[in-house]
């Protein structure tokens, strides 16, 4: 995967934002700023489109996030001038997993990204604001998120660039170096790390996506592309294992116009 | 003759007819204002892109008051627009009239219905049969919508019917990123009106649209291109834009003497070579 050009790849993102949120007649967006470098990017990238005053972050921490997260949180919302709010998500999380007590570190992790779901969706009705979402092509693609938690949102800008060339806008875009340069995590439990917890690094895979996905390879071009053959198998699997995550709710059919099967309509339908 | 042209580059919503036809109205206002001959208008202009079950909402019968009004204004200036045509036998058609003098001189419906990646056309509409050239007070053009031009046979028909004006009205969504500063559809797009212009010495003028679609851009960028190929005007990138351009009859003229590849052009040889691949293909 070559390098993309910044400044066009900024444009069009700053005028999706933009026109996708204005025209349903709403101004403003609210997004969940983990500290991390895509919500940071979003954030950026939803400054320059709506103006900082029409952007509001919430930083939900839980009481096992890394402090510097937060840090890095504000960081990017101080540099920026956007409004940003502080919510804990501990009490609730907490309150609920009281219940059940033997619950892992997976199950605890989804409930706090649909906590913080929530949360942004609740300010989407307040302020009112569209939710912006944060998911990258590369997490998309892997499944490497959690369903109607982070997954979830109103307009995606970065859904269709790899994590690759987040770290390539966000140089354009001036997010501070301490966010570009850090390992990325999730930061559901202490010391997790994204590359650590997929097995392969976000370049290796980003590679890999884009020959497959974007060029449509075939498994012996992949091969001969000098991609070893067990991970292409993992990756593949890992695309197709995730494919419910990328759609909608599947509906028994019985009628003869069945929404998003025989009834179909562009979300931007009159606008 | 010399005469201007307008390219409307318009950023249409999405099943809104009415709104769309203001639209249109008030860019055909502003090109008469500017003087201008002619004003074309992309692909669907008065309905927006990506319809899909709105299509049978949206269309318009030929004898609509919507086409009457386009037909109105065309006493001032000769219009060229993109709408969803709706026939007797109620098929469906992405289709573009050419109307002035206040009558519509040429109806053309898109022969080439793209039905690949992000496009759907032929779930929704049906397949024009026909590319003919027609005349006009500028000289003879030709019609095309979006993807037709893209199919080498298209322009080169109306080319030998006549055409010396190609008019390409299209809804081009922006697409394939990469290091280069426009994007692969842009990059496409603009080799591909300046080499139909050059192959056929013949002009293009070409309207692409603006704005969004569940999340689809549109990239704009409008062109005006000389009989050689050279690119005399081109509208803004992805924003609306409204751009005038004074065509000098001449050009064409020096063009076809300097360049005469259509006058040699050899209909025969085509047709015997052409009719040998389809018996071929029969076999």
């Amino acid at each position: 995967m070559g390098d993309v050009n910044v400044k066009l790849l900024r444009r069009l993102l700053v005028a999706f934002i933009r026109e996708e949120v204005t025209k349903v007649g709403i101004r403003k967006a609210v997004l969940g700023l983990s500290g991390g470098i895509d919500s940071a990017l979003v954030a950026y990238l939803a400054a320059e489109a709506l103006g900082p005053e029409n952007v509001h972050a919430c930083i939900m921490p839980y009481k096992t996030s890394n402090p510097e997260s937060e840090a890095h949180a504000r960081l990017a919302a101080e540099h920026l001038g956007i409004h940003h709010q502080v919510i804990e998500i501990t009490p609730m999380v907490d309150a609920y997993f009281a219940l059940f007590p033997e619950a892992d570190s997976m199950r605890r992790g989804n409930k706090m990204a649909r906590e913080r779901m929530t949360i942004l969706y609740d300010h989407s009705a307040a302020l009112p604001a569209l939710v912006l979402g944060t998911s990258n092509k590369t997490e998309l693609l892997l499944g490497y998120g959690t369903l109607y938690g982070d997954m979830a949102s109103a307009l995606n800008p970065i859904g269709d660039i790899y994590k690759t060339q987040v770290w390539q806008l966000s140089e354009e875009m001036g997010v501070p170096r301490d966010i570009i340069e850090k390992q990325p995590s999730a930061d559901l439990w202490a010391g997790q790390t994204d590359e650590q917890e997929l097995g392969f690094t976000y370049r290796e895979v980003d590679k890999l996506l884009y020959s497959m996905v974007d060029l449509r390879m075939s498994r012996e071009e992949l091969e001969k592309s000098g991609f070893a053959p067990d991970f292409i198998a993992t990756v593949s699997a890992r695309i197709q294992n995730s494919h419910f995550k990328r759609r909608l709710p599947i509906i028994a059919k019985v009628s003869n116009r069945t929404i998003d099967r025989d009834f179909r309509y562009s979300r931007d339908w009159g606008k | 003759m010399d005469f201007s042209v307008a390219l409307a580059q318009i950023k249409p919503k999405l099943g809104c007819l009415a709104e769309n036809r203001t639209l249109v109205e008030s860019s055909i206002e502003r090109a008469i204002a500017d003087k201008a001959d002619l004003a074309v208008f992309p692909e669907l202009a008065l309905t927006g892109y990506f319809l899909r079950d709105l299509v049978p909402d949206v269309a318009l019968r030929l004898d609509s008051p919507e086409i009457a009004r386009i037909c109105e204004l065309s006493r001032h200036i000769a219009i060229a627009v993109g709408f969803v045509e709706v026939s007797d036998d109620y098929r469906f058609f992405n289709s573009a009239i050419y109307a002035e003098r206040g009558e519509i001189r040429h109806i053309h419906r898109k022969v080439y219905l793209p039905t690949y990646g992000l496009f759907d056309e032929q779930r929704y509409l049906a397949r024009g049969e026909r590319f003919r050239a027609f005349d006009t007070r500028f000289g003879r053009m030709g019609l095309l919508i979006c993807e037709d031009m893209w199919h080498l046979s298209a322009p080169y028909i109306l080319a030998m019917d006549g055409a010396t004006t190609l008019v390409c009205l299209s809804s081009s969504p922006g697409r394939g990123i990469s290091e280069d500063e426009n994007l692969g559809s842009t990059i496409a797009w603009q080799k591909l009106t300046s080499t139909t212009a050059m192959f056929l010495n013949c002009r293009v003028f070409y309207c692409n649209r603006v704005g969004f679609e569940d999340g689809v851009n549109f990239w704009g960028g409008s062109e005006v291109v000389a009989p050689s190929g050279r690119v005399a005007s081109r509208a803004r990138l992805f924003e609306e834009d409204q751009t005038i351009t004074r065509i000098d009859g001449g050009e064409l003229r020096r063009e076809r003497i300097f360049s005469p590849m259509m006058r040699d052009e050899n209909l025969s040889v085509t047709m015997k070579e052409l009719r040998r691949i389809e018996r071929g293909r029969d076999c």
